[in-house]
């Protein structure tokens, strides 16, 4: 089994109305299926309302399941006695890095999750200084949280889920408030981690060049999983890919107009190199 | 009929010891029904420059001039700017509140002191505007798809009429086909009703796609001016202060290192596609 495995995971959401009556059912996660193994680099695509965070938020044990199976690391996230235990083997990074952060200085904020578990105190100081090295942050750890850049910050938020030494980390959107370069920060802080810390991650985003480098690629709509493969495999198919309101790379995106006007270029290009040396090919 | 924003600084907390420049001597023109983008890395002063626009924020020192009119004279109607110049901030959906997605498009107009009838005219119209499904009209805003509350908060301000319409980030967050609905409504809204388009953005790819003219803010100041291509063909010296290119910009730079005789002001995939057929032969 992987570090995450789903087995017909179901999450219905109901309206109520003022007397408690339901109103209406909406399927979030329909009979979702997944297994990841540890130490992959997953990430999750899908338009917005088709159930990525509701998935990320299962593995978090912040929501339960209407039905079927969600096992963490092994345990049933259902079982009461593991929510724990699973909410410090997987972490979780959100959007918005303000609404993470909780001290008025750096360091303090990256010992609040440890603290909260008890570490022994010197371990919280090694931890901390361990996690914001790891995230490129060291420089900082005296500095307040809120005279930082977007990218800073959410640096600052992935080192206080480090220091919880996770085995897994789901980023949902993490990228969605920042700058190119805060983009740039962020996924490589999590490439980082992936490589050198061999943690898991979980990358849920709307941008398809922060997909490229991930090993393996789901592909939701309406709470089911409808693609999956290797970021090649799902890229080819651009076409598909804009029906269900998504998108592919921009280079992706010029190979496969180019292609389509006769020129002699393979599908699934991902990177600039790639295409470049396809068009040189050809010339 | 124009924004002339003429030598205009700005300091949060000027009296005290946390003093900030936000923006140093900035002077732009924007002319009537013209879409702009800003771009700026984050605390480049972007968001200040915007607030100055409609008075949300008054200048340090500097002047900024409303179709002619100074709008820090001391009778100067700021109320009557903020009509004509409407604000959507980032995560607009935020800020809905009313029961039905109808009655909060109204809000805006309803405060203009208008008369009931002409209210709801312009919200429908407005509603309308942002191709909001009509059966939608009387159902609750919190339901709906992130996209389709961004559509509601902007139709918001569509109905109060404004000449201009500045937009924080307005597609942050969105799918892409959620991004690309706002981005072409803003085009054809520009288009049809001439509406002049500001747009803050940090996807470098879209304001290629989409603006006439780009202002790149950097350290409070304004860095570049131009079409996207112009500005673009400083791409160096965006890496360098947290911007970049569109991607679409290195790979035609790429070509031409390897001998292809690509045009390097291509910016958008349908530039590059028509640029390299043209290169190869084709």
């Amino acid at each position: 089994m992987g570090i995450i495995k789903t087995k017909n995971l179901v999450h219905e959401f109901f309206r109520r109305d003022e007397e408690g009556n339901v109103e209406a059912i909406t399927t979030a996660l329909d009979h979702v299926n997944l297994d990841v193994k540890e130490g992959q680099f997953i990430a999750i695509l899908g338009h917005n309302g088709s159930g990525k965070s509701t998935l990320a938020k299962h593995i978090n044990a912040l929501l339960s399941a209407s039905d079927g199976t969600i096992w963490v690391d092994g345990m049933d996230v259902s079982q009461e006695e593991n929510v724990i235990p699973v909410r410090r083997s997987a972490g979780m990074v959100f959007q918005n890095p303000d609404n993470q952060i909780i001290a008025s200085v750096v360091e303090e904020d990256v010992g609040f999750g440890p603290e909260n578990i008890g570490v022994p105190t010197d371990e919280i100081w090694e931890r901390v200084e361990h996690a914001l090295s790891t995230v490129g942050m060291k420089k900082y750890r005296a500095h307040s949280p809120n005279k930082l850049s977007g990218g800073q910050k959410q640096r600052v938020a992935i080192a206080g889920v480090v220091a919880m030494e996770p085995k897994c980390i789901v980023f949902d959107e993490p990228t969605a408030m920042l700058d190119p370069n805060g983009r740039k920060e962020v996924i490589a802080t999590a490439h980082e981690l992936n490589k050198k810390k061999g943690v898991t991650i979980l990358l849920i985003t709307h941008y398809m060049e922060e997909v490229v480098a991930a090993d393996y690629v789901y592909v939701m709509e309406k709470g089911k999983i409808i693609m999956d493969g290797t970021p090649r495999e799902i890229f080819s198919r651009v076409s598909e890919l804009k029906e269900h309101r998504l998108d592919v790379p921009q280079v992706t995106l010029l190979a496969d107009e180019l292609r389509k006007s006769g020129v002699d270029i393979p599908a699934g290009i991902l990177t600039r190199e790639e295409l470049v040396d396809a068009i040189m090919k050809v010339k | 009929m124009s924004i002339i924003v003429d030598k205009v600084s700005y300091c949060y907390s000027e009296d005290s010891a946390y003093k900030v420049q936000a923006l140093k001597e900035v002077s732009l023109t924007i002319e009537d029904g013209e879409f702009i983008g800003i771009i700026g890395h984050t605390g480049s002063g972007k968001s200040t420059l915007i607030q100055h626009l409609n008075g949300l924020l008054k200048a340090t020192s500097g002047h900024i001039y409303y179709n002619g009119q100074d709008i820090y004279d001391e009778d100067y109607n700021l109320k009557d700017l903020r009509n004509k110049v409407g604000m959507v901030f980032q995560y607009p959906e935020h800020q809905l509140f009313e029961t039905t997605n109808f009655e909060d498009v109204c809000f805006g107009p309803k405060n203009q002191g208008l008369d009931k009838k002409e209210i709801e005219l312009r919200a429908f119209e407005a509603l309308r505007n942002v191709h909001f499904p009509e059966e939608l009209f009387y159902q609750p805003p919190f339901d709906l798809s992130g996209g389709q509350k961004r559509r509601v908060a902007i139709a918001g301000v569509l109905a109060m009429h404004p000449e201009v319409l500045i937009l924080d980030e307005p597609t942050a967050g969105l799918d892409p086909a959620g991004r690309d609905e706002i981005l072409g409504l803003l085009a054809q809204m520009k288009r049809e009703l001439g509406i002049t388009i500001i747009l803050v953005s940090h996807s470098m790819e879209d304001v290629a796609e989409y603006v006439d003219r780009l202002f790149v803010m950097n350290g409070g100041e304004l860095m570049y001016e131009g079409a996207p291509k112009d500005v673009f063909r400083h791409y160096k010296e965006l890496e360098e202060v947290g911007l970049a290119a569109p991607q679409v910009t290195y790979l035609m730079h790429e070509l031409k290192e390897k001998g292809l005789n690509v045009d390097l002001d291509a910016t958008t995939v349908d530039e590059a596609k028509q640029t390299i057929l043209a290169a190869l032969g084709r």
